[in-house]
């Protein structure tokens, strides 16, 4: 199946000469949610601006339901909603109002219904006839991504939707996440919470200083990237981690000693590693697993992606 | 054209207008009584007619102008100042319409609010004096003309702002200024031969001369130089902000 966004090496410089974006390619699917996962001034707001017609780029083309951005653009942007990273908003007008102008800029008939569905879902239906700026931020955020699915996206961009939001408006949105991709809503976000892109995303697209490190199926990154640590709590405290357990990735601190192995290794090494602490006189009274998670390794990646540009 | 969307600006825009509508209303007509009180009859009383027509009733044009003048300019310029000072520009950038169709909505809308105030000015005008118009068409074509290509102003001078006292320089350091020396209070023939030559260099003569001919049939220039002057003007706009979209020149990085 043809990509529902096919972004081919996408360059932007902005006129303060500053390069955000070194030709990016991603091409995300239809139904899917990708997460963009990078740290701050990595690109991610570039790259969605670009997509949705903000920023001009300075290179590279967009697609989006086969329609080209600069040449196509109605088409391209009538199937995208967008919910930026700022909460920019008409202050002075009603939540209705400003949604039902949304849905009007996008050249969609006035429909209360479906909009009265969509404030419903948001929990904002109560708040209808309130003026913008009497909402809190949760508020003004939750009516932001009622504008952006007024006219029936079939692509929702969240420009870290999570970034100082309570837990409630987080769960809130997350479900609302879920409802839409089952609806087949295809969802690109940002966002700096790892265990949310690891929690929500399909697919996960690591993108840092404008250039993007890879894109991956969450599992399989987790995978091909995860690595396992066993935690043993060892009975007595040793000097020093044994001569004999020299061959092995292993970080003692206080009593507890930590083995890192690669889960996708032939061997993981842990039974031999048991022996050998058998062998060496360790006893321990505990042991645990637990899996890196994705901040581990996103942060190995940053740490390559660096030591690359270093050798270069 | 994506016409449902021209709505929903125009729309949003003029309730924005009719929310408050009495305080848009109250400042252009209290100071068209002022200018009555001042102009009509301390000068007025000097000066009784220009060219057979009551002072009283000359300035009426003139005072619609200037106000039509800086109501376009500032509602157009607010109009679009407004959404990229408090960000909501995103939206209408991330919208399937064309620059057309997004200047097409905010200028029509600054453009019908300035011309229903200037309705409600000749309304306070008729009370002070007998208003006659000889071409009404031609009078509803100079107003609409002028509001359109001077909203069309504002939008750029509202692009370009990079904050609120920008925003006002223009409409106060040139407009203004422009409107008093361009004949909306006297005829330039009553002005030495010298800065009557400078005053021909000034857009807005041309503006209030074609529209004052519209009422008496009496102008400074001839009404066809009139209209070619506005059409002129709405040319040089248009081309103006066809460039500022083309380039995102202040809009889009
Ligand atoms: N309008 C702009 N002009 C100049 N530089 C910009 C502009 N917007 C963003 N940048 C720069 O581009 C880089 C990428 O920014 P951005 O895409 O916002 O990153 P992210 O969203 O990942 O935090 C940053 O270094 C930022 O300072
Ligand atoms: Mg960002």
């Amino acid at each position: 199946m043809a990509p529902i966004i096919s972004i081919k090496g996408l360059q932007k410089t902005y006129d303060s000469g500053h390069t955000a974006l070194h030709g990016v390619d991603l091409d995300i699917e239809e139904g899917e949610i990708l997460a963009l996962l990078g740290p701050n001034g990595a690109g991610k707001t570039t790259t969605i601006s670009a997509v949705c017609g903000l920023v001009t780029p300075t290179g590279g083309t967009v697609t989006v339901g086969g329609h080209d951005i600069a040449t196509d653009y109605r088409a391209a942007r009538s199937m995208i909603g967008l919910v930026p990273q700022e909460i920019s908003i008409e202050p002075f007008e009603k939540v209705m109002n400003t949604v039902r102008f949304s849905r009007g800029l996008f050249g969609k008939k006035r429909d209360d219904a479906y909009l009265e569905k969509v404030l419903r879902s948001l929990s904002l239906w109560d708040k209808r006839d309130s003026r913008n700026n009497e909402l809190s931020g949760g508020m003004k955020r939750r009516v932001l991504i009622a504008k952006a699915l007024s006219h029936e996206p079939r692509v929702l961009f969240l420009d870290e939707p999570t970034a100082g939001v309570d837990v409630n408006l987080r769960k809130d949105m997350w479900q609302l996440v879920r409802e839409l991709r089952a609806d087949g809503v295809t969802i690109i976000l940002t966002t700096h919470y790892i265990e949310e892109a690891e929690e929500m995303a399909d697919r996960i697209g690591v993108i840092d200083k404008g250039r993007l490190l890879l894109v991956e199926e969450k599992d399989k990154l987790m995978k091909s990237l995860g690595r396992k640590q066993l935690v043993l709590e060892l009975a007595k405290v040793p000097d020093a981690i044994p001569a004999s357990l020299a061959g092995y990735e292993l970080e003692l601190e206080g009593n507890r000693l930590t083995y890192t192995f690669d889960t996708t290794a032939e061997s993981t090494g842990v039974t031999r590693l048991m022996a050998d602490l058998a062998s060496a006189g360790l006893k321990f009274t505990d042991l645990s697993t637990r899996q890196s998670s994705l901040e581990d390794v996103f942060l190995s990646l940053v740490d390559e992606g660096q030591q690359k540009e270093a050798a270069q | 054209m994506n016409w449902l969307a021209i709505g929903a600006i125009y729309r949003f825009e003029m309730s924005r207008f009719f929310r408050t509508v009495t305080q848009s209303i109250i400042s252009p007509v209290l100071s068209t009584v002022l200018y009555f009180v001042v102009f009509g009859s301390a000068i007025g009383g000097r000066i009784e007619s220009v060219e057979g027509v009551s002072y009283g009733a000359f300035i009426v044009p003139g005072l619609v102008m200037l106000t039509l003048l800086q109501q376009s300019i500032s509602n157009a310029s607010f109009g679009i100042y407004f959404p990229k000072f408090i960000g909501t520009i995103f939206e209408l950038l991330s919208a399937p319409m064309s620059f057309i169709e997004i200047v097409i909505g905010y200028v029509g809308a600054a453009a019908t609010k300035a011309l229903f105030i200037a309705g409600i000015i000749m309304i306070t005008a008729s009370f002070f004096v007998e208003l006659n118009i000889l071409h009404p068409v031609w009078m509803l074509a100079f107003l609409v003309m002028t509001a359109v290509s001077f909203a069309l102003l504002g939008f750029i001078i509202g692009i370009w702002a990079k904050n609120f006292e920008q925003l006002q320089l223009i409409p106060l350091l040139v407009v203004t200024p422009l409107v008093f020396l361009g004949g909306s209070f006297y005829s330039i023939s009553m002005l030495p031969p010298a800065w009557a030559t400078v005053s021909h260099f000034n857009p807005v003569l041309y503006l209030v001369s074609g529209f004052r001919w519209s009422f008496f049939g009496i102008s400074d220039v001839p009404v066809g130089i009139s209209l070619v002057a506005v059409a002129g003007f709405f040319v040089i706009c248009l081309a103006a902000i066809y460039a500022i979209f083309r380039t995102g020149w202040r809009i889009k990085p």
